[in-house]
């Protein structure tokens, strides 16, 4: 068993560490509090390589492990959880579905400036009427000579209304199967579209300059061409996305709690109080030698999952695990972190304030705890 | 313009340094290494260089296999080639000893231009570029924060600042450079960099490559022997000076600075 990384992704680690502290940390705070996504990190972390990470060169992509996205990840959301949320959905949810399902023309027409960060994609599948229940999707599309025509809304769809945003998958009903169940399948939308209107919506308690959407779509009329793979496959292609995308929202549990046990460290060790470093006092020392301790098998976890979908093998289980328990680390470890800053880490001056409310995200997006909860326990066979 | 950039792996300033038992070196377990800074910006400035003027930039690090990380970096940043000089002989090499063997490496090179770090951030002693000078018989530029280079590629004019007021020197090429903060702004090694740089050269060369014998560097070698390493002094904690107004407040200040600390 060997548990050390290869020196690109140590080089990778170290180069988005410094750029996350260089480049987001000193703006973080600020676009949170004026909930604002901000072009001037996005074309940053854009030409960093930041997006198209598992994407081959050919399409512009950098042609990295997943091991190595998942790093990347980890660290800007050590720093800043908005801006983790632009590159994993950037990545998994937009750039994921066009890699993985698309055909060469829709590959070779939207990744390469997907892959430099120049244009955003959104990923439609969360509906005002489905959310964890996805499969209930109402938006529909009737698929008409060469064109498809739709109708219906998506809700809270990241990176849906970007100045940058070229366009968003979006899972419509497109019929019915011969078992009565509705079929469904993917269709690419671009921004610009009649019919089509993306809506930037506000006043988040977390991810405030994280860009979410939501999506209206009123006899909105698609060349045929724009469906995303075979008709019927979109609910496998949305739940093989969100397989990945659960990878991601694990980084940024696991980096947001690092983030977090890094400032709590440091102001343990500085605050004095009844004449010593609250941290020389046991029960703030246990907190942190608990969120340590959280911190490696949450990160175990996370990269063996990255490792089983290197190396081709199932990893949903441990997928939906990673994810689930990352998050529920980042709960802990937000929480010790507020904690030991006492008052101050309740004002916005101290950045785990931020770090307490962007977390609550992960235990919500891509699938609830509650969800994870129950895939698991199907895998293991349980329900 | 073929430019040579020289690169020392140093503790990151983040790595909590305690000294070893026999008290005159570091415990490197618990360090995390990374390029010396000063180094950083002598990438950097070659990048900018050969991207204005074509040629190549040749990495040179000395030490052990780790330093090969830090190598693949400047690769990775856009460096076309690595030489690490490694060889357990040069364990505790001196600066002298350091730019003996750097200028062995560097020797046989096609080279215009050498940068070093003015110092590494590790034991602060700025003098392996004027060692790796000497022996290689060319002009050091030291503490430099602007470099340009002439048209014709064969001479320099760099930018030295002393006490406010700036110092412009004009040398001919091949010259070393060593490089002050300001100089420029390094960039980060890129993904795709990262990538490109797996498949760049990256030599591995031993002492007996060099033609040097082990008695000219490591430990029997040195001219500078280390006595003693001692932690800095634990900071005291501060004084919060009392009064109702600033002036009052200010006399107490003047008042301790002359009794109690004896400063003024
Ligand atoms: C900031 C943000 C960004 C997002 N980005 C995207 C995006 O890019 N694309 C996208 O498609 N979606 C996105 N989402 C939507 C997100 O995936 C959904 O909010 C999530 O799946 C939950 O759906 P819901 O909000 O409708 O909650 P509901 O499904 O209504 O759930 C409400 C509660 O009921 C529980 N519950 C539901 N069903 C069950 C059950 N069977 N058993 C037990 N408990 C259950 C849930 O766990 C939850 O606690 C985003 C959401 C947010 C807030």
């Amino acid at each position: 068993m060997d548990f050390s990384l290869s020196m690109e992704q140590e080089i990778l680690r170290n180069s988005v560490r410094q750029f996350a502290e260089n480049e987001i940390q000193p703006v973080a705070r600020e676009l949170d509090e004026k909930e604002e996504f901000s072009y001037e990190t996005m074309k940053k972390m854009g030409e960093l390589g930041l997006f198209g990470m598992f994407v081959s060169e050919g399409y512009g992509g950098q042609a990295m492990d997943y091991v190595s996205y998942i790093i990347a990840t980890e660290e800007i959301a050590r720093v800043d959880g908005s801006h983790a949320a632009t590159v994993a959905a950037g990545n998994s949810l937009g750039i994921g579905p066009l890699y993985y399902f698309g055909n060469e023309e829709q590959k070779k027409k939207y990744l390469p400036k997907l892959c430099t960060g120049e244009t955003l994609w959104g990923f439609g599948l969360t509906e005002p009427n489905a959310g964890s229940d996805a499969g209930n999707t109402q938006t529909n599309a009737v698929l008409e000579g060469d064109e498809c025509i739709i109708n219906g809304s998506k809700i809270f769809i990241t990176n849906g209304s970007t100045d940058i945003t070229k366009g968003v998958t979006a899972l419509c009903r497109t019929g019915t199967r011969d078992d009565g169940r509705p079929e469904l399948s993917c269709i690419l939308i671009e921004t610009g579209t009649p019919g089509f209107e993306a809506r930037e919506m506000h006043g988040k308690l977390m991810w405030r300059a994280s860009n979410t959407s939501e999506l209206y779509f009123d006899d909105c009329r698609v060349p045929m061409e724009n469906l995303l793979g075979p008709r019927g496959n979109g609910f496998y292609q949305m739940m093989q996305t969100l397989d990945g995308g659960r990878l991601s929202i694990g980084a940024m549990g696991l980096g947001g709690a690092q983030g977090c046990f890094d400032k709590a460290l440091k102001y343990s060790n500085e605050r004095v109080q009844f004449g010593k470093p609250i941290s020389n006092f046991q029960v703030n020392a246990f907190k942190l030698a608990d969120m340590s301790l959280e911190i490696e098998c949450a990160r175990l976890l996370l990269y063996k999952a990255c490792w089983l979908r290197d190396n081709d093998k199932p990893y949903t289980k441990e997928a939906a695990m990673a994810k689930l328990h990352c998050s529920e680390v980042m709960y802990r470890c937000a929480n010790h972190a507020v904690q030991l800053h006492g008052g101050y880490g309740l004002m916005k001056e101290y950045d785990v304030e931020r770090f307490y409310r962007d977390q609550k995200l992960l235990d919500i997006g891509e699938g609830t705890s509650e969800v994870q909860r129950i895939v698991i326990a199907r895998l293991i066979g349980g329900l | 313009m073929n430019i040579i950039v020289c690169l020392k792996q140093v503790p990151d300033t983040d790595s909590q340094i305690k000294v070893a038992p026999d008290g005159n070196s570091i415990v490197t377990d618990d360090v995390k290494w990374v390029m010396n800074p000063y180094d950083e910006f002598g990438v950097e400035e070659a990048l900018q260089i050969k991207e204005k003027m074509g040629g190549e930039v040749t990495v040179i690090g000395l030490g052990p296999k780790r330093v090969t990380e830090s190598i693949r970096t400047a690769l990775a940043m856009g460096a076309d080639k690595g030489i690490l000089i490694n060889d357990p002989a040069l364990e505790n090499s001196d600066a002298l000893a350091t730019g003996r063997a750097l200028a062995a490496a560097i020797k046989g090179l096609d080279y215009d231009l050498i940068f070093t770090g003015q110092r590494g951030v590790d034991d602060d002693m700025g003098l392996v570029g004027a060692t790796l000078a000497e022996f290689l018989d060319i002009p050091q530029l030291s503490i430099i924060v602007k470099a340009e280079i002439s048209e014709d590629g064969k001479s320099v004019k760099v930018n030295r600042a002393v006490e406010g007021q700036t110092l412009v020197i004009e040398s001919s090429l091949p010259a070393v450079i060593t490089t002050q903060k300001g100089l420029n702004e390094p960039r980060y090694a890129s993904l795709p960099g990262i990538m490109k740089a797996k498949k760049k050269p990256l030599e591995e060369k031993t002492l007996a490559d060099l033609g040097l014998d082990p008695s000219q560097v490591g430990e029997g070698a040195r001219k500078l022997k280390i006595m003693e390493l001692t932690p800095p002094p634990q900071r005291e904690t501060g004084k919060i000076i009392e009064g109702e107004t600033p002036e009052e407040k200010a006399a107490e200040l003047v008042r301790l600075l002359h009794e109690e600390a004896k400063l003024i």
